[in-house]
């Protein structure tokens, strides 16, 4: 198939960029969108052009590194599908299709399609964790725990923190992303002690790193590549409010 | 420089517990004052980085990914094993033990294997406390399921994503630690060069791949765990930015290389599909428990699956081998879907690719039963493909996966550099010549979270009185010098071919010739291919843009330099060993029915490879392999 494709282009953090448009002939329908992107890179290398930055690693969903904009949605069109993981057969042969980075405060771009995601590293470092140092743990099977709310923590602990929760909001809100962070570990006994202290932590952090606050329009569930339920921002913001009630802090 | 293992004395169960009782420690006062690098964020550095920081050495972590989150042990699905005996079942960290050793084709330590077994233990206990979500059962207990055709259920998993979660993990205890300060954590930095000094090794050489900074770090130690080398193939299961170049610049500054041929070939991966593919993915092998393997009987088949009849059809393993059948262990299924390829009775545009078919397991089970069971698989495949495997056969196709070889390390995890740590998929030790399923993730976070933290205090004892690691130093700057020409050589190379044409061509030498089946004639053509990419790459390969930038042309080219170096000495190594052994199969070497022939009586040792010079071969060194405990035998499926 025959594509135009519109990419952003930004030589640095402090550039303005701006869109370039490029002709790619010869797409196979097979292809990954990123291998797509393979294949203009080296066009682009052939022709003495500098290739497009993007961000991408293992290239099988999971790892969540790959973060394009597709013709105005994270990830592209396809449900709970990471961009590594859509394919060209489902676009047409003559499309163009616009690429653009994520687009928000905490994720300033640092070239092309590649932006600074630390701000969620940085939201984890302040409570997303349970203290326990190595060698520490009881046995295993000492700790008992529902099924169903095992499960409910697992869904929640899928996320792939690639941030497209945020690329998809008006707000660029977070609260997906810290929302399943809260609730994996407020599920588990483990994380009973610091239920309250890891709430108001991440939630202070969150709000340090420029992120805004849900607008209620679901979008971040909609373009969550692994599917991650809005009712853990429900669980977040009662979590938050009961940590706000009873910790005295 | 004579290899030495130390291993320490005494009975094997009581090895690894004398050990602990009698190392040398640092006091906390003591700690505070040495600096430790960890490389790498994966099961093994992660792991490392938060239990070491956690005891109060100064940490500093390096990774190239954007979030430590994201190294590449985050894809490995089916799970994780350990000698809990939750199920009753008779397993024992004896059993455990055996089952690696065995099933790595008696070619590791007994001695490493042994504690691996002991550490699994307490990892799970460790994950469990840091909140990772395993398979529970209604009673809130664990669950576990059995794996890569053991006899026990020893294997604890998180749904099929069982990696992401044990990173998940550490990633948190890692972050936690950066948060107290005990830890600094370096993203998006990639380690260039190992820096020794006084025959110690005393930092490392970082670029900072968003400015182009180059940046010098010292530390009494220095711990690799940098995963394994599959991209050499240029096509694996591994993440694409997954490379050699730390582990081969510490070879190239002396550290000896373990085994480099032994490769893993995993054979449920999607089988490649055209020119532009970028990588492979893994099919979870527990499909092969339903599934059944075939080709058509006639070379050339041309129709769809459906129409081809049962009796044309050739359910090659089945017929090969009737007691284990589509079970066989992942060497054994690989080579034989290569063989029936290499015949020219493969599938697909291709035809490289056999079938892996669900229809008897849908006419005997139900489409529900077999939706339950591998439904999330089957969606996958669709996902990629655009076939529903539930109406036609899916395709597969063998794919490298894991590296066995790697930094040769003693008992302490030591390279033969002094204070150079290699722990994880990135040293050679625990796995032999064939890794078993769910022992990976087992043995990265028993380095990382239950040996290392031991074993580094034997040599950082000896570091209390060194002071701060001066990196003005010369040994500092020259290190430096040689990895700023390197970069400027390759942006300022007036060459025509990108990397990605030489590494392509590299991959498919290694494949062909380095694969799944080996001869010397096929590995003496591959010497010289090599050789030929290697002067056509410094000559021709282009690298637009600057170093001073974000460039990620530059960072693939400096990894695919290395990559055709490390290939001539996998080539080496498996023209060397004149046998067939776990993933290392010599076509001269084979049993008349087709299978691994090991030679014992000649090849019981660990090859150990010290660089002589870029224009010279590598001098090979043997550490003997003693059983003192298990008795060697051939394996047999039939």
């Amino acid at each position: 198939m025959q594509l135009t494709l519109k990419v952003w282009r930004q030589k640095n953090r402090d550039d303005k960029g701006g869109f370039e448009t490029y002709q790619l002939g010869n797409v196979d329908h097979h292809a990954s969108f990123l291998e797509m992107f393979d294949v203009l890179n080296d066009q682009l290398i052939n022709e003495g052009k500098e290739p497009v930055a993007f961000d991408h690693d293992c290239r099988e969903g999971i790892c969540g590194a790959c973060s394009m904009v597709i013709n105005g949605r994270p990830h592209g069109p396809l449900k709970a599908t990471t961009t590594c993981q859509l394919h060209m057969r489902h676009f047409k042969d003559g499309d163009t299709i616009t690429v653009e980075p994520w687009r928000a405060k905490g994720f300033p771009v640092l070239r092309d399609l590649v932006t600074d995601r630390t701000a969620f590293d940085r939201i984890i470092e302040a409570g997303g964790f349970v203290s326990v140092n190595t060698g520490q743990a009881p046995d295993a099977n000492s700790i008992l725990i529902e099924k169903e709310k095992s499960d409910l923590a697992f869904e929640a602990a899928a996320c792939i923190g690639c941030g497209a929760c945020v690329a998809a909001c008006k707000n660029s809100s977070a609260m997906l992303f810290v929302g399943a962070k809260v609730s994996h570990l407020a599920l588990l006994p483990q994380g009973e002690p610091e239920r309250s202290l890891r709430v108001l932590k991440m939630v202070a952090q969150m709000e340090a790193e420029s992120f805004g606050s849900c607008t209620n329009t679901l979008a971040c569930e909609a373009e969550c590549p692994k599917g991650i339920s809005v009712t853990n921002i429900a669980r977040l913001n009662r979590e938050y409010l009961w940590a706000g009630l009873t910790s005295g802090k | 420089m004579a290899l030495d293992a130390k291993i320490p004395a005494g009975p094997l169960e009581s090895k690894w517990t004398n050990y602990r009782s009698t190392v040398k420690l640092v006091s906390p006062a003591n700690k505070r004052k040495l600096d430790v690098i960890v490389v790498g964020t994966g099961l093994a550095g992660a792991s490392a980085a938060a239990s070491l920081a956690e005891l109060g050495y100064n940490v500093k972590v390096f990774c190239y990914q954007d979030s430590a989150r994201r190294a590449h042990s985050i894809a490995a699905q089916g799970g994780i094993n350990a000698a809990k005996n939750y199920r009753n079942d008779g397993d024992s960290i004896y059993r455990l033990f055996y089952d690696t050793i065995k099933g790595g084709d008696y070619r590791a330590r007994e001695a490493n294997v042994y504690r691996l077994a002991e550490a699994s233990v307490s990892i799970i206990d460790q994950c469990v406390a840091q909140g990772v979500p395993f398979a529970r059962e209604y009673g809130g207990l664990l669950d576990n399921r059995s794996f890569g055709g053991v006899q026990v259920s020893r294997t604890f998993y998180a749904r099929g994503q069982t990696g992401q979660q044990l990173l998940i993990g550490a990633y948190q205890a890692l972050e936690r630690q950066v948060g107290l300060k005990n830890a600094t954590l370096y993203t998006r930095h990639e380690m260039l060069e190992v820096v020794i000094k006084d025959g110690k090794s005393a930092g490392i050489i970082v670029r900072d791949l968003v400015t182009g900074e180059i940046q010098r770090h010292g530390a009494h130690a220095v711990v690799l765990a940098t995963g394994g080398y599959g991209n050499v193939f240029f096509l694996s299961t591994n993440a694409m930015g997954c490379n050699t170049t730390a582990i081969w610049r510490a070879y190239k500054k002396g550290a000896y290389f373990g085994n480099p041929c032994f490769t893993q070939i995993h054979p449920t991966c999607l089988p490649q599909h055209g020119d532009y593919q970028s990588k492979l993915t893994l099919m979870s092998e527990s499909l092969r428990n339903d599934g059944r393997v075939w080709v058509p009987k006639a070379k050339g088949e041309k129709r769809k699956a459906a129409d081809i009849p049962e009796s044309e059809r050739d359910y090659y393993l089945e017929r090969k081998y009737p007691s284990f059948g589509n079970l066989v262990p992942r060497d054994i299924a690989s080579r034989a879907a290569k063989e029936v390829c290499d015949e020219g009775r493969g599938v697909g545009s291709t035809g490289l690719a056999v079938y892996l078919d669900f229809a008897d397991a849908i006419k005997r089970l139900g489409q529900d039963v077999v939706s339950a069971r591998y439904g999330n698989l089957f969606e996958m495949y669709d996902k990629i493909t655009g076939e529903d495997p539930y109406t036609s056969p899916m395709m597969i196709y063998p794919a490298v996966h894991y590296t066995m070889g790697g930094l040769w390390v003693d008992y302490n995890l030591m390279t033969t550099i002094p204070g150079l740590y290699a722990t994880g998929e990135c040293n050679f030790s625990d796995h032999g010549a064939n890794r078993l399923g769910a022992s990976a993730l087992m043995q990265g976070l028993a380095d990382g979270y239950f040996v290392l933290p031991y074993t580094i205090g034997e040599y950082l004892s000896g570091e209390i009185l060194s002071g701060k690691i001066d990196t003005n130093s010369e040994a500092f700057v020259a290190a430096e010098e040689a990895v700023k020409s390197r970069l400027s050589f390759f942006t300022n190379n007036k060459g025509n071919k990108s990397v990605d044409y030489f590494h392509k061509q590299l991959g498919k030498v290694m494949w062909d010739d380095c694969g799944m089946a080996r001869s010397k004639e096929s590995l003496t053509r591959a010497a010289t291919e090599i050789a030929k990419i290697k002067e056509a790459f410094w000559k021709e390969v282009r690298v637009p843009g600057t170093d001073k930038e974000f460039n990620q042309e530059l960072e693939k080219a400096g990894r695919v330099a290395d990559f055709i170096e490390l290939g001539m000495l996998m080539v080496q190594d498996a023209l060397s060993r004149e046998e067939s052994c776990g993933g290392h199969f010599r076509t001269e070497y084979q049993t008349p029915e087709g299978e691994a022939m090991r030679r014992d009586d000649q090849y019981m040792f660990v090859s150990a490879y010290e660089f002589k010079g870029d224009d010279t071969a590598a001098q090979l060194h043997k550490e003997e392999l003693k059983y003192e405990v298990v008795h060697p035998t051939q394996r047999s499926y039939k």
